[in-house]
């Protein structure tokens, strides 16, 4: 049972995850990382993790898929830049690159001998295990990803914003202010003159 | 459990590649942190896989935090693409090469 569920979870990560790299439209590609990020989740469900499985599908498939489809769809089409544009040999060294790193993993795993599973308790990967965990053992890590994630957030909203035309300065901002309220002060001196010389029109 | 911890290995090794190919294939900026995140996942898997495998609970807090560096990662690299958005840059970081060498 277990392995029939371990091959379906893996075929899906793989094709997803070769959507992802292969799409050419950004959307799509986000919507295959989702299927990826979902049947991994089901492969740590395997493994009895369900704390970090659903937190997998809540931050990241649910929080950090949405930021990624916000800005794709910020961005729009002009995003499609495909991947057939590399030169071949690129492509083929990217390849045999990706392909030695898989190849020697692969032997590396299949020629250690690991014993078996260690048996566990029921509560194993529970959210109170971990968050205890958290708090205790780990409590320096857990601040420093606090802090880290606003360093992010504060760095996101800088470059996020750039690119305007720099703000005015205080001296710019007042100048500005005194030359429209000449101008509206001129406007409504000619317009009072106006208004004078047509009644005079008028009565002559 | 019936799957061995190898097979769990092999598949993450499989799907960093994919990932990693991804990165150097591809030119959107978008795409590459969408690599980015495969390769992530794939290393949360076998530190979780690992984590059962001794039987502890410090491979999955490490999974954990993993995740979180790489939300603040999603921030800064969305940030930057929303930037070369704004500079009505070609999404392309064959176009970001001040930093070149």
């Amino acid at each position: 049972m277990d392995i029939v569920v371990f091959f379906l979870a893996a075929a899906a990560a793989i094709a997803t995850a070769v959507a992802v790299v292969a799409q050419k439209n950004p959307f799509v590609s986000a919507l295959a990382l989702l299927g990826n990020l979902v049947s991994l989740a089901v492969l740590m469900l395997l493994l009895e993790a369900q704390f970090v499985a659903i937190a997998q599908i809540i931050v990241y498939a649910g929080a950090v898929m949405v930021m990624f489809l916000f800005v794709i769809a910020y961005v729009g089409p002009r995003g499609e830049v495909g991947p057939g544009d590399r030169k071949p040999w690129q492509v083929w060294l990217a390849v045999l690159a990706g392909a030695l790193i898989a190849i020697e993993v692969v032997v590396v795993t299949y020629g250690a001998s690991f014993s078996d599973w260690t048996e566990v308790k029921g509560d194993y990967g529970s959210p109170a295990a971990i968050g205890a965990a958290l708090v205790t053992n780990y409590l320096l890590a857990f601040e420093i990803v606090s802090v880290i994630l606003f360093m992010g957030a504060v760095a996101g909203v800088i470059f996020g914003t750039g690119g305007r035309p720099r703000r005015l300065s205080n001296d710019q901002v007042l100048a500005k202010e005194n030359e429209s309220a000449e101008q509206r002060r001129r406007e409504a001196s000619r317009a009072v003159l106006d208004a004078a010389r047509e009644s005079m029109g008028e009565g002559a | 459990m019936g799957v061995p911890i190898s097979f769990f290995l092999g598949l993450s090794a499989i799907l960093f590649s994919v990932g990693l190919i991804g990165v150097l294939l591809r030119r959107s900026p978008l795409t590459i942190l969408l690599s980015l995140e495969i390769m992530l996942n794939s290393v949360n898997l076998t530190l979780v896989a690992f984590s059962r495998h001794v039987g502890g609970t410090d491979g999955q807090v490490f999974a954990l935090i993993v995740m979180g560096i790489a939300a603040a990662e999603v921030v800064v690299g969305l940030g930057l693409v929303v930037a070369m958005t704004r500079r009505e840059m070609v999404l392309d970081t064959d176009e970001l090469r001040t930093l070149n060498g």
